[in-house]
């Protein structure tokens, strides 16, 4: 097959593999009254943004908790694996290993569990409906991954940076805070950016923990409009296309270290 | 989220080995000061929800019990009940069709890409980085995304289906087609997990392999079912072992879709389980925790077996 040929058929997979995403951004504009047209309108022509200015209307705090829960979820995991990584990958501690089969383990037990647990200590707590609440359970999704990030990551930091600045007389917390912090800052990068994607798109915790009063996640903005029946499908897809906005950009900014992340582990050669 | 934070955990559960150069072992006090923080939180926030979840399975739970304590011990006997309701076998049957055909869907159609992709055409990093889009979009987006495509009377699938000449389908509100729509969106959200992960196991083998047999006088199909495939098989093992423990706990997709409905007729454990707990005026929790342990169990066990996996490959 030609090379042009072949890149012909591959634009053709990806606008089929890509069309759910070009029909929900089509709908977002689609007007009310031909929402049930038959046939549909299959370019957003002569459009509307009435989806979009009932996002504006009535999303806004939704979106607003959810920039909250997704940047206190950040802030939580980076804090909590950062250091963990450090002494996984340099300090050596006895029984790490069997930590890092147990961090392994944790992420394949399911979310709905997880949920189903802390329903009953939040209860107990009185934390239901909170933002923090669910910063700490939106952070279970993203931990074990971080430290492992980290660990991977720190453990290619050479041993003789390490050894320099405790000959400079710097202690363990010292170096990991002025040496190893600033050269990790790729695995930064890569841990914050996927804590938020998950906090962002969290379902399972925010419909379990989260479910009533005014702190709400913008998933479940999303899911209380379908909920409700309303028909407005403008509405429901334009805040789709805004919930998107963040793995959009993970991808466009952050693609190089998926990338690197995957090839570098998926195979053993 | 999960098959993302997956792929990069094995990226580095992989070099998480000891290092190798040799340096003075720090003392073990800072090490585990370092680590003090993630272990305290484990235990919280993990095996303290878990054993509360072992807790609610083993105890006879009201509405009243669940908030004031004092649940009396049941044994087995929110197991005993769970298994013994008219939903049991219907779950655990989808659970498998779910399951098994999600992955043989996903698999195939992520090595066929792959192996296309691989090619190296213009143009073909870029479509290869658009075909994460999914991959990454929160499952709710996607969820009602399909689930509109997928509506009866103005979904874009059944007016695409209209033109060729086939009858509408009830893709959402029959209980005959409710499972294969959940099976199709989820299908939709795995490839790129297996297109990414196929794609770099395909660049691990090395060019000669394939000139090697181009000078024997393959053809391309033999080339695949050959070289490729065979070379290949470590990688999809655990693509697949993977894939399977992360179908087995999917709910956001079929509990926006379908709610587990019509009838039944997508309930998996995973919606059965959160069904029982939240889903009904009258919470069951400790049935709904003996399902939500019974998935544990299946998720776990073939956890250890990838795991199990990666570590034979990995020495």
């Amino acid at each position: 097959m030609k090379s042009q040929l072949k890149t012909g058929a591959g634009v053709i997979l990806t606008a089929i593999m890509l069309f759910p995403i070009y029909w929900m951004i089509n709908v977002s504009f689609t007007k009310d009254t031909d929402m049930r047209h038959d046939p549909p309108h299959l370019f957003p022509f002569n459009g509307t943004l009435e989806g979009y200015r009932a996002v504006l209307h009535q999303q806004m705090p939704y979106l607003g908790t959810s920039l909250l829960v997704g940047l206190g979820t950040v802030i939580l995991t980076v804090a909590l694996s950062a250091p963990a990584g450090y002494s996984l990958a340099k300090l050596r501690p006895r029984g790490g290993g069997a930590l890092s089969f147990v961090l392994l383990m944790a992420q394949m037990i399911p979310g709905i569990i997880m949920a189903m647990g802390f329903y009953a200590i939040y209860l107990k707590l009185g934390v239901l409906n909170s933002a923090a609440g669910l910063v700490l359970a939106d952070s279970t999704i993203a931990v074990p991954f971080g430290v492992l990030i980290f660990t991977a990551f720190m453990s290619g930091i050479p041993s003789e940076l390490i050894n320099a600045a405790e000959i400079d007389g710097a202690g363990t917390f010292r170096t990991f805070w002025s040496v190893v912090l600033p050269v990790s800052r790729n695995a930064v990068v890569t841990v914050s950016l996927f804590a938020f994607l998950w906090a962002w798109s969290d379902f399972v915790f925010a419909t379990t923990l989260d479910g009533g009063g005014n702190q709400q996640p913008i998933t479940l903005g999303i899911y209380h409009y379908i909920g409700n029946n309303n028909q407005q499908w403008n509405a429901i897809m334009a805040t789709a296309v805004i919930a998107s906005i963040p793995a959009t950009l993970l991808l466009i900014l952050a693609q190089r270290y998926v990338a690197a992340g995957v090839t570098a582990g998926a195979v053993k050669d | 989220m999960t098959v993302a934070s997956d792929l990069i955990t094995r990226a580095a559960a992989a070099p998480a080995a000891p290092a190798r150069a040799p340096r003075r072992r720090s003392p073990q006090w800072a090490a585990w000061l370092f680590l003090a923080p993630v272990v305290i939180y484990l235990i919280a926030f993990y095996a303290y929800p878990l054993y509360r979840n072992l807790d609610l399975s083993l105890r006879h739970y009201t509405v009243r019990s669940f908030v004031q304590g004092g649940a009396p011990f049941s044994g087995l006997d929110n197991y005993r009940t769970v298994v013994d309701n008219a939903t049991f076998w219907p779950a655990l049957l989808h659970t498998v069709l779910f399951t098994g055909i999600s992955l043989i869907f996903q698999f195939a159609i992520g090595m066929a890409l792959a192996v296309f992709f691989a090619q190296n055409f213009k143009l073909s990093a870029t479509l290869r980085a658009l075909f994460l889009v999914p991959w990454l979009l929160p499952l709710i987006v996607s969820a009602s995304t399909w689930s509109w495509m997928l509506n009866s009377d103005s979904g874009v699938v059944n007016f695409a289906l209209k033109s060729v000449g086939i009858d509408p389908v009830n893709w959402l509100t029959s209980p005959s087609w409710a499972l294969t729509s959940v099976i199709i969106a989820n299908v939709w959200i795995g490839i790129p997990f297996n297109l990414v992960v196929l794609y770099s196991g395909l660049q691990a083998i090395p060019s000669e392999v394939y000139e090697a047999a181009a000078l024997d006088g393959a053809t391309g199909w033999q080339r695949f079912w050959r070289v490729t495939f065979p070379l290949l098989r470590p990688v999809s093992a655990i693509t697949l072992l993977l894939g399977l423990v992360y179908t087995l706990k999917v709910f956001d997709i079929i509990w926006i879709m379908t709610k587990g409905g019509p009838t039944d007729s997508s309930t998996t454990f995973a919606t059965w389980s959160y069904k029982l707990s939240f889903g009904n005026l009258l919470p069951q929790f400790g049935p709904g925790a003996a399902v939500g342990n019974l998935l544990i169990i299946m998720a776990l066990i073939f956890g250890l077996l990838y795991i199990r996996l990666q570590r034979r490959q990995s020495l």
